[in-house]
Formats: C-alpha cells, structure tokens, sequence
C-alpha cells in the first residue's frame, strides 16, 4: 500500500511543524501557489511504520550475502557511518568559512594523498559524484590534454567489449566516437586487434583491470605502449580497484588517469543506488586539467584551490565539492586499515572469489575462462543448464533469492551468454561461502527435477516476477489524485 | 583483520583446495614489475582512535550560526527521517536491479516521483540525478535532444543562475557544442525582459529560468514563459523545492507550463553536510520522457496480478544503450531520495508551506533590522524568497572574516562572481533562526563594519 | 523455423524490403530480429518526408531489456510511417511482415535493391551467425 494511500484528510504530524507565526504571505499574487500539492496526511507513526516495513522489502549487505559481480558490497563499517554522522561535518555549511572549517580540509587533503599514493599517481580531485562522473572528468582531461598542444584529430575512444556501459556512453558525452576492441577467449583484449585500431585519432583507451570478465590482463604493458606510441592516453576504470589495491597501482601499469568508486573499493553503503563518490586521480601531464576544488596546504592552513592554482581545468562538476559524506566515510576506512589493511583487501578478495570459483567448478559450473585466475570476481556461464533443463541464467538468479542470497550480476559482460557475474568481496566469512554453495547445489537439483519450480521463482518474496512489458508499455510513474477512490470500488 | 573473517585455519583450508601455499600465489598472472614495492601509508588505527581522531576535526566547524544559503540550505530535520534512513536494508543496498529483492527501495521511489510531480506539477519525474547543478546540465543536454530538428544548439542562460551551477553547465556541455549565451539581470535583480525583446534568438533552443534566482529574488516567469514558447523554445525551470510549496510550481508557469523543471532536492530533508550528498530532482512533460536521462521506476504486477515495482524504460540508459545513452549516469542518490520521500511525508504540504513562510517571514525580519545600520540595505526591491543581497557600506569579504571568528557565518561575498556587486553579502535566513539569532547576527554585523571602517 | 518470405528482400541489418509496383517500398524488421529483441515496448517511427539515404539509421525499436537501430536499406524519402506502431508495438512481435511495417518509402534509386541479399542469402546468413 502506498504511503498516499494510507492519509486521511486533515491528519498531520504536528511535531515537525515549524510552530510560531504565519502572517499571510507577500509575493505577488501572479507567482503564488493556488492549491497545496496532494501530499499523504499521515501521522508520525505511520509514516515511521511505513517506511521501516518498505525497508524489510530489500535485501541488502547487513541482511544478506550479496555477491553482485563488479559491485564490490563489502560490510560497510559502522564507525565510518558514525564519524561523518558528527555534528561538525554533518551541519556544516559547504561554503563555510576555511577558518571554520580546518578539522574538515584536513580529512579531505590527507584522503586526496592517500588516493595518490594507492594508485601510483601524482594528483587527486575528490569533486566527481559516482564512477561515471569520475569517467566524464577523465575523458574531458583527455581532450583537454591533447586540445592544449593542438592536437585536434583525436576523435576516437577505443573501449573493450566487455567495458561497462558507462565507458561508451562518457566517450560520447565528451564529444568522442567510440571503436570497440574485442576480447580474446581467454578474457584478454585482442592486442593484434588494438593494434590495429590504434592511429592518428586515437584520443585513448578506458579499460578496467582486472576486467569485467574477472581476469587480469596480463598484456597490459604491451597495451599501454601501444596506445601511448600513438599519442593516446589510457583511462583506468576503478570499479574492479578492489581486487589489486595496494598490490598493483595503476600508474605503474601505464595509466594517465583514472577514477576510484569509494562506494566499492572504500567501502561506503551504496544507499540502495547512491550516493557514490567517484574520485578522480591523474598523472603529473594532467596535474593542470584537474576538476576543481582541491583542497590545498599552504604552510600549516588547508585551503580550496582557486582558478590562479588550476587555470587549464575541465572545471566545476558539482555546485559545491562533491558527496562530502562519502568521502568522510572512505577517509575514516583508510584510516582504521591503514597500509597493511587496504593490501589485505586484495588479498582476502582474490581468495573469496578464487575459492568460491573452485568449489563452483567442484559443484559442474561452467567457467567463462576456466583456464585463469579469478581476479576478485569471476564468471559463469549457465548455457549449459539452459540447453539440459531450460533454465536460464534469471532464472538461476531468481531462484537463488529463495534461498535468501541476493543474485550475482546477470547478464552481463555481454559477451558471455547466460552469465553471472559473481563477487563474494573480502568481508564474507568461508562459512557464508559454503552456505552460497550449498544453495546453488540444491538449485542444481532442483533444475533437474522440477524446473518449473525455478522458472517461476521467486515464491517467497513480497512478489514474484514483475511484468516488465506492462510497465514500459503502460507508464505508470506516479502515483495520481483520485486513484484510491477508483481502487475502492 | 578489521572487518576481515578469516582465520588462520579458514585460509589454510581455502589454499589447501586451491593447492596452493600462499595467497600471493594468486596473483601470479600479474607480472613481477607491476607489483607495488612498498605503500606509503600509515599503520592501520582503532576504531576508538579513529573515532576520537574524526571527533577533534568536526569540532572545528561546530556550533556555527550558520546565515550561508547559495544552494544549500538550513531546514530543521525531524528526528524520525534520518533514523529511518539509515536502516541497513535502506542504507547497505544496491541499485535495484532485482526488482523482487528491492520493493523497499523501488517502492520509496515510486512515492518520491509522485510526490516531486505534485511539488513542481510537472508530469513525469525521474528516480534523482547527483545534485542541483549536474541536473541543470543534463536538463541543458536533454533540451538540445528535444529540439534537435532545429539548428543551433544555444541555451539562454540569465547571470542570477547559480554561478557554481553554470560552471557545472560550462564543464559538461563543453565537448558537445552547446553554447550557453549568458542574459543581463535588470536593476530589480530580474531577467532583463527590455533585453529579451530585442533578442536575436537565431540557434537558440531553450531559456533556463530560476525562481528564485541566485539573489533570492523571484521571477516573472508567466511572461517569460510565454515569451520563450512564442519562439519554439523550451524552458527549463530551475526551481527550489521548499518555495515551491508556496510559489507558482513550473508546470504552471504561463500559458502551458515549463517542459523541463530541475532543482536540488537538499532542502527536503538533507543535511548540509558540506555539499553532499545531496540528490538533484528532474521531472518533464510526458511527450519528453524517453530524452530524459537518468533511471525511472513504474509500477506494475506479478505473475499473480500483484502490484509491485520495477524499473522501467531502462533502454534509455548506459547499461543498454551503451554510446547512445541518454546520458553515462548510472547511479542516483537513492538514499538522500529515501530521506527526501521520508522528510515530505512527515511534513506534508502544509508542513512544508509553513516551513518556506517562515523562513521567508524570518529574512524579511533580518532585512528590516539590518536596516537600522547605516549603510546597509537590501540591494533589489523585489518579491524574494528566504535569501537577500545586502549592500555594505564595506567590503563584504573583511566583514564575514570578523564574523566568522564569532562563529557566525554571514553569508556569501558576491563580488569573486558578480565584479559589479563590490560591497554585497548574500544572506540566507530560514524557520530555525530565533529572534535572538537575528538580533546576534545584527549586532556582530554592526560591529564588523565600525572595525572595517576604522581600520 | 524463422519466416523469410521468398519475395522480400534483406539487409545484413535484418531489415526486410518489399517494393510494391508504383515503386514505393514497405520496410520493417525480420521475424528472426523482433524473436531475438523480445517484447517490443517502443518504436522510434523516422519523420514523413525524411530523406534517406542508405545505410542511414532510420529509427529505433526498444524492448525491455534491449535497444536496436533500425537502418533503412535503401536511399529515398519516407512517404509514410506506421503510426499504429505508436501504442501497439507489438505488432512487430506478431506481425513482423504485415502489421509491424515500419515505414514505407520512395526509392530513389531502385539499383540498390541489387545489393541487398535475397531470403535464401539472409537464411544464410542467420544460419551462419547461429555458429
């Protein structure tokens, strides 16, 4: 039941009204309001009810294992949530005065060197969003580079197949063309065929890597003297930062530039699809593109930057500083792990995801590259199953939140048919993982015996598969006045 | 291991089935001299000292008066909303991507675009994008979208827009050819409608209107409204949620309404928390919804013809579309729309009215105290809503310097975006000001100009 | 089995042509594309008097979980779209050949019909991608 449909007319929550005295307003007539919006009446308790009882609709990392491929959800410490929850940060006004605000840019500019130091590079902006702001700051530093030494016939962007979708659509936002490279059967990009793609219009490169396919690719020198022979530069997508932080740094590999998702690799809540933060860090040749502010230290005093510090940058990418309470939280984790911490993470993920993978292969799964290594995450593919029960690969997923396991990532990279992509994150415990495998070995029966029983799942959740048709088709996006009374009847 | 399980004999274990002796031995694909030699980082620290640590650097910006608005503003937050909030199955889940495993989520968010659509009157609102700004500059793309049957791809952009906004604009159309031509306010503060008129609107494709403008000062936005679908094009409003619970929403501007309204959704219910997170709103006409970017959820049945939610018209989105997407945004503030829908709920909209009255009430008391100080005045004497430009007999940067040491945040100096506007404060008074505050703030305003002046 | 009506003729694209005796031709998506897109929830129809040329994306035809660009086969200008297309999309999923017509065009030059394949070489083709 919606919230709307719970009101009564008249009914409200007095204690959050603001009290005191309401003289009639002064505006203008033309520019008032008529008529209220229809907001739910409702009093407090309802609403509390209300939205604690939607809250038990969701699964989530505090309540489930949640091994969604190429999304990292780790445990999301507490004491993160709590020390960006403080006053001081929580209250404060983004354009409060640096005098005011010293406790606060000293976070922010310790976090910026700690983010330099783990990728290998020479400079951080913490201003971009999420990932796929970070990905746009980085294109647009790419084309700032090579419009600064009048290089103009770099239009192109080449992305690997398996790239996440963000990586095509921010070349395009960035005024580039996009040329796929394809991936080899082992899970590495075709070097021949970015050999051959490379040229006098190639702008650069965004690959992750480990890729989407959960391998490392291990040509990645060769890849990135190629790209760098032909004046490109190469973008480094952080969402799988995860599974060699600290061990590899990016820079070292031959990246210019990349972006970190702090809500993966720093272990910020995701929030049910944001708030991220999605950090961006550049080697020296890119220093003066940076998107601004930064947060500076002069002698003992941390300050913003102003345009005299950055004049060549891409600019401003947020109308303050970016999620600052994202930050905060990836701050206070760097902290509390600190050097040997954020290695282990690297470590105890690559064993989560190469045990799981072991112990899948033990149970008959098909590997998409079964000759390599799991990075942090690796793949599935359920074609097999599909071609003996026909089951597919949803219906796998579905299935498995029965079990109350959320699904791994289905579907995609695309270029593996029926897959899952599986996560299992350095924070489960070996006894959480055999639970996920005892789950998927009863599925395997039950796919035998009664496929039915997974082609209609899920049968114990709050509902069971959606008309995703019906919704596109018949666009039903809010809720209407004088919907209940024709619900009644 | 902070927040790592494993025991020594859960990794022997693990390794054993690996036959394998250590866990670097899985990393053996990566090449020798790519490995890290050393990370300069220090030690790992307690929770306790970490807390203790995070404790003595918020304390730095504690206990202000805060008068600061410009974007971010001040409203009084019911206990409840955040408590709520903040619940793991709200807090530590992913994008819905499970529709079943997300009803919780996908839910809230069916009830947040309903109630966005009601605010603004718009038709259709989209699940948030990242803030105020980034909405403003997709709504820019989404316009050239809309009307790219027409040549040109120039958007009217008025000079009292948020400055940090157009700059956000300048940033993210930049590589696409989108010119924005800045408009001269009048002496009220205003769009400059005389300028208007003799406009050669040649390539140009929509006007971005604001109300209230950065100044505070409200807009004619029935003429200009109609002025701008006169000439083909759209109008992209710009809007403060909480003032529109009393102001004119944009699907009711002029003769039919904006075609793309955006804001920031911070007032509803979001903490200042230094900027973020915040969530952007953006909702339109019905015939724009497959250029609008950003995910949209619908409501729909199950197999047994139960009401559920799911997300839908994903085809417009990255994941699909892949380069020809909408836009490459992926995420959008789920959590700040949870607290958002939770904060609308518990107010309602008389609460909400009653929210922007005063704080409307209380800024005009502050004017007229202030007054009382030679010198000082409110600068346009326009209808505005909750925020003033003040004219100093001073420069203003000196005077919020002194009355930042009293811990008073006076507001914005004007002139780093505005060099006309030399001795200019923008000022932000809401409903959780008290009489004594504005009286404070008087008097230490009072005393900060006699300093400035003697030296 | 996958219709391929004997007398169309196809694009590489999967776009199927049927070119009517006046010289104007009807376009539309195979039988094999809309069972490969699923549920079709909205057409993108190209404007009335567009001109084409071949090879030119022309539309675009969505399902839940999938997007495709239609590309007109041939070069000419649009004489008419399938409006009914515009709140039942399914008629591409039920009708691919009749029905769910996309759009219906004036050939500019009628040699390119030469160089679009014939239903045994688009059966070909499917039978191949199928490997």
């Amino acid at each position: 039941m919606l919230i709307f449909e719970q009101g009564q007319p008249g009914r409200r929550s007095m204690a959050e009204a603001p009290g005191g005295s309401s003289a009639p307003l002064d505006f203008p007539a033309h520019l008032m309001r008529r008529q209220l919006p229809r907001f739910p009446e409702v009093s407090e308790l309802q609403v509390v009810r209300h939205y604690t009882n939607l809250s038990r609709k969701n699964f989530s990392i505090d309540t489930q294992f949640y091994p969604l491929g190429s999304c990292t959800m780790k445990y999301n410490p507490r004491g993160a949530h709590r020390a960006a929850s403080l006053p001081g940060f929580l209250n404060r006004h983004p354009l409060m005065a640096e005098t005011n605000s010293q406790g606060y840019l000293t976070c922010l500019f310790e976090l910026q060197e700690i983010l330099a130091e783990v990728t290998g590079m020479a400079g951080v902006s913490l201003t971009p969003m999420a990932g796929a702001q970070g990905e746009f700051a980085g294109i647009a530093m790419i084309r700032a580079y090579h419009q600064s030494r009048q290089d103009h016939g770099r239009t192109e962007i080449l992305v690997p197949a398996a790239a996440h979708g963000t990586n095509p659509a921010t070349a395009v936002m960035c005024g580039y063309t996009v040329r796929e490279i394809p991936v080899k059967a082992d899970g590495d990009v075709d070097l021949d065929a970015l050999k051959l793609a490379v040229g006098p219009q190639t702008a650069g490169l965004m690959m992750t890597n480990p890729s989407t396919c959960g391998v490392f690719d291990r040509a990645i020198a060769e890849i990135a003297q190629t790209i760098h022979q032909a004046g490109g530069l190469l973008y480094y997508d952080g969402a799988n930062l995860n599974a060699i932080l600290g061990k590899v740094k990016p820079g070292a590999m031959g990246f210019d530039v990349l972006h970190l998702n702090l809500h993966k690799t720093f272990a910020t809540p995701h929030g049910g699809g944001g708030p991220g933060a999605g950090p961006v860090a550049v080697a020296s040749r890119l220093l003066p593109y940076l998107p601004t502010p930064i947060v500076m230290k002069s002698k003992d005093f941390y300050r913003w930057s102003t345009e005299h510090d950055f004049p060549h940058s891409i600019g401003r990418l947020s109308a303050f500083m970016g999620n600052a309470g994202v930050l905060l939280r990836a701050y206070y984790y760097a902290r509390v792990l600190g050097r040997a911490g954020l290695l282990r993470v690297a470590e105890y993920a690559t064993l989560n995801a190469n045990y799981l993978m072991q112990r899948l292969v033990d149970l008959g799964f098909t590997l998409a590259y079964p000759t390599r290594r799991a990075s942090h995450e690796f793949i599935i593919s359920l074609s097999p199953q599909l071609k003996q029960y026909g089951v597919n690969a949803m219906d796998f997923a579905k299935r498995l939140l029965d079990y109350g396991f959320h699904a791994p990532t289905t579907y995609f990279p695309l270029l593996v048919p029926e897959c899952w992509l599986i996560e299992p994150t350095e924070t489960e415990s070996l006894e959480q993982l055999e639970l996920f495998v005892a789950a998927l070995e009863g599925i395997l029966k039950e796919a035998a015996e009664d496929a039915t029983l997974l082609k209609t799942a899920p049968h114990t959740l709050p509902v069971r598969r959606l008309d995703d048709v019906k919704a596109a088709r018949e666009l039903d996006v809010k809720w209407s006045y004088g919907e209940e009374k024709t619900r009644s009847t | 291991m902070p927040y790592i399980p494993h025991t020594e004999s859960d990794v022997a274990h693990m390794l054993s089935a690996l036959k394998l002796d250590t866990i670097d031995q899985l990393f053996d694909e990566i090449p020798p001299d790519l490995w890290a030699e050393k990370l300069e980082i220090a030690e790992g620290i307690s929770e306790m000292s970490a807390t203790r640590l995070m404790t003595e650097r918020a304390v730095t910006s504690d206990r202000q008066l805060n008068f600061l608005g410009a974007g971010a503003y001040e409203h009084f937050i019911p206990a409840a909303v955040w408590d709520v909030v903040t619940r793991g199955e709200f807090m530590t889940a992913y994008t819905p991507y499970q529709a079943e495993a997300s009803q919780g989520t996908l839910q809230t968010i069916y009830e947040y675009q309903s109630m966005i659509t009601q605010l603004t009157a718009m038709d259709i609102s989209n699940a948030s994008l990242y803030d105020g700004a980034s909405a403003l500059a997709e709504a820019l793309l989404m316009a050239v979208r809309c009307q790219k049957k027409k040549s040109g791809q120039t958007i009217l952009m008025p000079m009292q827009v948020h400055p940090f906004y157009r700059q956000v604009c300048e940033t993210i159309v930049a590589a696409q050819g989108i010119q924005l031509q800045l408009l001269p306010y009048d002496e009220g503060g205003q769009i400059d409608q005389t300028y208007l008129a003799q406009l050669n609107i040649e390539g140009v494709v929509a006007l971005v209107i604001p109300q209230p403008n950065f100044f505070g000062v409200l807009e004619e936005v029935h003429a200009l409204t109609d002025w701008a679908h006169a000439r083909g094009l759209l109008v992209i409003a710009q809007v403060n949620p909480m003032a529109l619970a009393v102001l004119v929403p944009p699907g009711q501007w002029g003769q039919s309404g904006a075609d793309i309204a955006v804001g920031e959704g911070q007032p509803m219910g979001v903490p200042l928390a230094s900027g973020g997170p915040y969530f952007g709103f953006m909702t339109c006409r019905e015939s724009l919804v497959r250029q609008m970017p950003g995910r949209i959820i619908g409501r729909t049945v199950d197999l047994d013809g139960k009401e559920g939610f799911t997300l839908t018209l994903q085809a417009r989105e990255q994941h699909i579309r892949r380069s020809k997407a909408t836009s490459n945004i992926c995420t959008n503030q789920g959590l700040a729309v949870t607290a958002a829908t939770v904060f609308m709920s518990l107010l309602g909209a008389q609460g909400l009215a009653e929210v922007a009255q005063q704080s409307h009430q209380n800024c005009e008391a502050l004017i007229k105290k202030v007054s009382v100080i030679p010198g000082v005045k409110a600068h346009f004497n326009r209808a505005r809503f909750h925020e003033v430009v003040l004219q100093l007999p001073v420069a203003a940067a000196s005077v919020i310097h002194f009355m930042a040491k009293q811990n008073i945040q006076a507001g914005v100096d004007l002139q780093p975006f505005y060099p006309e506007l030399t001795q200019h404060l923008l000022v932000c008074v809401t409903e959780t000001k008290a009489s004594a505050d504005l009286s404070r703030y008087v008097d230490v305003l009072a005393e900060a100009i006699k300093l400035v002046v003697a030296v | 089995m996958t219709a391929i009506p004997r007398e169309l003729k196809y694009a590489a694209s999967h776009e199927w042509i049927r070119v009517e005796e006046d010289g104007t031709a009807y376009i539309g998506i195979t039988e094999h594309a809309q069972a490969a897109m699923g549920d079709l929830v909205y057409v993108e129809l190209p404007d009335v008097e567009h001109e084409f040329a071949a090879g030119e994306e022309a539309g675009v035809v969505e399902s839940v979980k999938a997007a495709s660009d239609i590309y007109s086969p041939v070069s000419g200008e649009v004489l008419a779209v399938n409006e009914a297309l515009e709140d039942a999309p399914e008629l591409i999923n039920s009708d691919p050949y009749g029905d769910g017509w996309i759009f219906r065009i004036r050939l500019s030059d009628t040699e390119e019909l030469n160089d679009l394949l014939t239903a045994d070489e688009y059966e070909e083709q499917l039978a191949e991608e199928d490997h």
